[in-house]
């Protein structure tokens, strides 16, 4: 039927439109990239070692002065790295090492000890944070928790150096301070970043888990005996 | 159906169906149509399982989103790990101090887990304990050699492992045991109360919460201290753990089910006992003042 043929082609009307062909169609349908330019501006090949190396060194020393001074500041978060943390859990690692050798079993944490607390720690942290819903990513949660152990590193650095005088109470006590300041520190710090990206019912809950491992490692300091 | 000459004028169209009946073979899409919904549902919940995608109706969907049952996520996928952290700070107070002070017609999995067992408190209760016990052991034992000229002080870390491995084993082979007995003797007779097993983790995680402070308090050297806080620990635990088990061992055999409530309180004295011994240095058999050994 002619009316039902009209219904199922709606734009039937139009078959007998087309276009003039004194009008000129013609054009380029490729984009223009400029090659030269993108490479410059990407690529890292052509520049010098230790331009690499500065920028990264750079980029590590900025965050050590985030974590210095915690403002909610997003710095630490949107370019992450792992280059802090692997050096401050080496450094402590080493500088754990070397206490009350004679006895081997009932020692001190062994450099891979203290390697496996830090890093297993920090992903256990992690995954606690994602599956109470946070929206900080895996890799970021790590470098904050990472880089928020400096002033405990400091603290050891500290306690190292006192322990060179004497080993009396007085020193214990200046020790424990230290740690104990250092300690505050790096749970402060740390939960200026992380908290705000957690519900705040829940805040605590992400929190805890934080102050348990900064106080685990707080007290391998401590217990640092030569 | 009207239909016009003119094709940009607005046309009321009828069902899709019954436009391409010429054409059976085409597909139709209605904007209401509650495909939509489900699709979406199981997108969310990451890989969902087989029968989603082939649940034509849209009724079946509503009716189960209504009633509160969630579909299941894989066991492999991080959603379906994710629904034992929906918790809030309160819950986790709540549950804590319940798992504290047991009330006779209070099942603590009825009154305060409700359907809703978490992983987190176990979990983190368990690693509270482990590292309180070894921080507590050390310092005990540092306070009662403290006199001793020849004790040399070492953070005897190897503890730390030791602990992990007797709590956790405690907090997770223990429920499997328990979650395999009872489903044993529920096919053995009919029983009203089930319990699932991460419930059952659930109560144990929670039930270790009150040795926390009673590790804490093993560092003073007293020992009536420590025996009176092991009994007081021990009897609120156990307590806690042998109301939340009695319905669903009620209606069996009687011995089997005084068998049963007393291996759990008997494991539970081993824990806490062993604890003790092995971490903590009982005051009293050392002898650590020098005026001691002179007399």
């Amino acid at each position: 039927m002619a009316a039902s043929e009209e219904a199922s082609r709606p734009f039937a009307g139009l078959s007998d439109v087309s276009i003039s062909e004194d009008i000129p169609v013609e054009g380029d349908i490729s984009v223009p990239v400029g090659p030269s330019r993108r490479d410059d501006e990407f690529s890292t090949l052509d520049e010098p070692v230790k331009d690499t190396i500065m920028r990264d060194l750079r980029a590590v020393g900025n965050k050590f002065i985030h974590v210095l001074y915690p403002k909610r500041s997003s710095a630490l978060l949107r370019d992450w790295d792992l280059w802090g943390p692997l050096l401050l859990c080496v450094t402590l690692a080493l500088l754990l090492q070397g206490g009350a050798a004679d006895h081997e079993d009932q020692g001190g944490p062994q450099f891979a000890e203290v390697f496996v607390i830090v890093w297993f720690g920090s992903i256990i942290i992690t995954l606690n944070s994602k599956l109470l819903g946070g929206t900080i990513s895996f890799f970021q949660s790590l470098c904050v928790l990472g880089y928020c152990i400096m002033p405990l590193t400091v603290a050891m650095v500290v306690c190292r150096i006192v322990l060179l005088v004497s080993s009396g109470v007085i020193i214990f006590a200046v020790r424990l301070v230290v740690v104990m300041a250092s300690f505050g520190w790096s749970t402060f710090a740390s939960t200026a970043f992380l908290a705000d990206s957690q519900p705040p019912n829940r805040k605590a809950l992400v929190v805890y888990p934080v102050f348990l491992f900064y106080f685990v490692i707080a007290w391998m300091v401590l217990t640092y005996s030569p | 159906m009207a239909s016009k000459n003119d094709p940009f004028q607005f046309q009321e169209f009828d069902e899709a169906g019954d436009l391409l009946e010429a054409n059976r073979d085409a597909t139709t899409i209605s904007i209401d149509d509650e495909d939509v919904k489900p699709q979406k549902q199981s997108t969310a919940t990451g890989f969902s399982s087989e029968a989603d995608t082939e649940d034509p109706l849209a009724n079946d969907d509503q009716a189960e989103l209504l009633s509160g049952q969630k579909k299941s996520p894989s066991f492999w996928s991080f959603e379906y790990y994710q629904r034992f952290f929906d918790i809030e700070t309160h819950h986790v107070k709540e549950r804590i101090i319940g798992s504290m002070m047991p009330w006779p017609r209070k099942n603590f999995i009825n009154v305060y887990l409700r359907r809703n067992p978490d992983l987190y408190g176990p979990f983190w209760i368990c690693t509270t304990l482990v590292f309180a016990t070894a921080i507590s052991g050390n310092i005990s034992n540092f306070l009662a050699h403290k006199g001793n000229r020849d004790y040399k002080y070492t953070p005897e870390f190897r503890k730390v492992t030791i602990a992990a491995t007797i709590i956790f084993s405690y907090a997770w082979l223990v429920p499997l045991a328990v979650w395999g007995f009872l489903l044993w003797r529920n096919n053995k007779m009919v029983n009203l109360v089930s319990y699932a097993f991460m419930e059952i983790v659930c109560v144990y995680g929670y039930s270790l919460s009150i040795y926390i402070p009673a590790v804490v308090l093993w560092i003073l050297p007293f020992n009536w201290l420590s025996w009176c806080t092991i009994v007081v620990a021990l009897c609120l635990s156990g307590s806690v753990l042998v109301l939340t088990f009695w319905p669903a061992v009620r209606d069996d055999h009687p011995r089997v089910m005084i068998a049963f409530l007393s291996v759990i309180v008997l494991l539970n004295i081993l824990l806490a006992v062993g604890c003790k011994t092995y971490f903590f240095t009982i005051p009293g058999n050392k002898t650590v003042t020098p005026t001691n050994s002179t007399t």
